[in-house]
């Protein structure tokens, strides 16, 4: 079953005729031309409705229930993987999958949030938001990747880091500045992309990288709308009006200078042909990576390190 | 990140309502809740006779408290923030800098420059909490970097003062990158094994606790200091529970191993003194 946001309602009429039409005809030659127009009509009204989406409907793209997660992008464009659990110090947080894999026959080690597709999933991933588990199961990933000379891959889609009792007692906030603290010198290049929700510093915490891109439709934030409403606004309900004025969207952060490239999703956002995306995915993993491990490990810190120097706006005077 | 400012705030004014505290001759504590006599919190460098509580203070208290009298030069005095977002909620970003300008006479939430403490030269960086509640932006993140850079460039021990609410929304994604940026920053005088020491002051939230402040080689704190990642509120939201008594005070996270020592205001100068002897 399909699931539709409520801006894609005319998109989802436009479907439903075509099912009833192609059930319909089955097979009849007369019926053909009616079926090709209906297609061409549903495309036309896909893309149209898509290069309109206010950052606030992009955002519900971006945590679409069924868009593709860290782990059907692993499981599409890696050769292999053998995922590896544990931070060694307390415990296995399954908001976070991490683990080596070979990419066109590269070995990287890749991390990425997950955060579940059914319920049961779900709850069991924590919904994707990290305890202090993760960001030190990553870290130690990672170390693993220095160590052996293995370039990082991380695949960003979470809420963020989670709020809680437990992960504030063993330092949440540790944790996650250990990861900044490690990623802006560790020795391999680091590629990550955010492939839905980047949900602030649960999310930079594996996103400090010598390249960062977007899918077309994913989002990054300081905050979620929804929290910068209730703070900014006094009112949740305005979450929309927070969106918007965050600067949010792919199109935005590229503006602004802090991520690299956007990758195009297939019509109708990358849930629609999630094969077609995670090739895309894979062809630009490579591409950077590419260029990345030419450079000598000299160059390619030195300009991890100039490129978070200067990143910010400052006023005049 | 930066829920704290408002809630704090909320709370504050709904208990000012209650107890109808006359301004100027005394002070409630925000620990205790105690009405103290304000002549008497400021004897003691502002803190609660009754529980131990330190109060935030200016910058220039904070300075005079830490450094030798007279000897403090600031860093990049004029830098001042931007609006790369053209940010507007029911204020527009622009109005709300001014705003805090004007209130408090300071550029931005941070100020940095070197000075001495006991003889010793060192790089000192001072969260301003009036500032848009200590809320690190550009600006802020900027200067942490300069002041790493100095205390790198001049080898000297960089000490940060932390009071923030966290990450500031107005400049987005900027301002989340300053996180990177701080981190990095500090990460480049650990490489160069140059001292750094945080104090973590009341409060001290989300995206500046979780970068340059929990990466000091010595992490202090001030008595009775909230400090943690995500705010108190926020937590109680997501977990529909109350949370234990003194949670994210500096006593439970020394307790938790997340900090070194908690070192009341009177003692800060000798222990920050010592530390810096030892490297
Ligand atoms: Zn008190």
């Amino acid at each position: 079953m399909r699931e539709y946001l409520d801006f894609e309602k005319p998109i989802a009429e436009i479907e439903d005729k075509l099912e009833k039409l192609t059930a319909a005809a089955q097979g009849r030659p007369s019926a053909e031309d009616d079926l090709r127009k209906l297609r061409t009509k549903l495309h036309q009204l896909q893309a149209e409705i898509y290069a309109g989406l206010t950052p606030w409907q992009r955002t519900q793209v971006a945590r679409h229930p069924q868009r593709p997660s860290a782990l059907d992008y692993i499981g599409r464009i890696c050769d292999s993987f053998q995922e590896l659990h544990g931070d060694r110090l307390y415990g296995d947080d399954q908001a976070i999958v991490a683990g080596f894999a070979k990419l066109n026959g590269q070995s990287v080690v890749v991390i990425g949030p997950q955060k579940g597709k059914t319920l049961k999933e779900r709850m069991q991933r924590n919904f994707g938001m990290p305890n202090p588990e993760g960001y030190r199961k990553a870290l130690r990933l990672m170390r693993l990747a220095e160590k052996f000379n293995k370039p990082v891959v991380t695949l960003i889609d979470t809420p963020g880091a989670y709020p809680g009792i437990g992960a504030e007692e063993r330092g949440q906030a540790e944790a996650i500045a250990r990861n900044l603290f490690t990623m802006a010198s560790l020795k391999v290049p680091i590629v990550s992309i955010v492939i839905g929700e980047g949900g602030s510093g649960g999310a930079l915490a594996i996103g400090v990288a010598d390249r960062l891109l977007m899918l077309q439709n994913a989002v990054y934030s300081v905050i979620s709308p929804e929290g910068c409403a209730a703070i900014l606004w006094d009112d949740p309900k305005k979450a929309p009006d927070a969106a918007e004025a965050l600067k949010m969207t792919a199109a935005d952060l590229l503006r602004l200078g802090v991520v690299d490239e956007i990758l195009p999703e297939p019509p109708g956002g990358a849930h629609r042909d999630p094969m077609a995306m995670c090739d895309a995915v894979k062809k630009a993993i490579a591409l950077h990576l590419g260029e990345m491990l030419e450079l000598p490990l000299e160059e390619l810190l030195r300009r991890r390190t100039r490129k978070y120097r200067k990143i910010g706006v400052l006023g005049g005077e | 990140m930066a829920w704290f400012k408002k809630e704090r705030s909320a709370h504050e004014d709904e208990d000012r309502k209650k107890v109808k505290v006359p301004e100027g001759l005394w002070l409630k504590c925000n620990h205790c809740r105690a009405i103290v006599y304000r002549k008497e919190v400021e004897r003691s460098a502002k803190v609660c006779p009754k529980c131990e509580y330190h109060f935030p203070i200016s910058v220039e208290d904070r300075i005079d408290l830490l450094l030798d009298l007279g000897t403090f030069r600031e860093w990049s005095p004029d830098l001042a923030p931007a609006d790369p977002l053209h940010f507007k909620d029911t204020k527009r970003y622009t109005d709300r800098i001014q705003a805090a300008q004007q209130s408090t006479g300071k550029k931005d939430a941070m100020v940095i420059g070197e000075g001495r403490i006991n003889g010793n030269r060192i790089a000192l960086g001072v969260f301003h909490f009036g500032f848009m509640g200590g809320s690190m932006g550009s600006v802020v993140g900027e200067k942490v970097a300069l002041a790493a850079d100095g205390a790198l460039r001049e080898r000297i021990p960089l000490v940060m003062v932390t009071t923030s609410g966290g990450a500031r929304m107005q400049e987005g994604i900027l301002s989340l990158m300053q996180m990177a940026k701080t981190a990095a920053a500090v990460s480049r005088l650990a490489e160069a094994r140059i001292p750094y020491i945080a104090i973590l002051a009341d409060p001290t939230f989300g995206g500046v606790t979780a970068s340059f402040a929990m990466l000091a080689d010595v992490i202090l704190a001030e008595p009775k200091a909230l400090i943690g990642f995500a705010g108190p509120r926020v937590i109680e939201q997501t977990i529909k529970q109350q949370l234990p008594q003194e949670f994210q005070r500096a006593e439970f996270l020394l307790e938790h191993g997340m900090i070194d020592q908690i070192v009341p205001r009177k003692r800060l100068k000798e222990t920050v003194s010592s530390l810096v002897g030892f490297f």
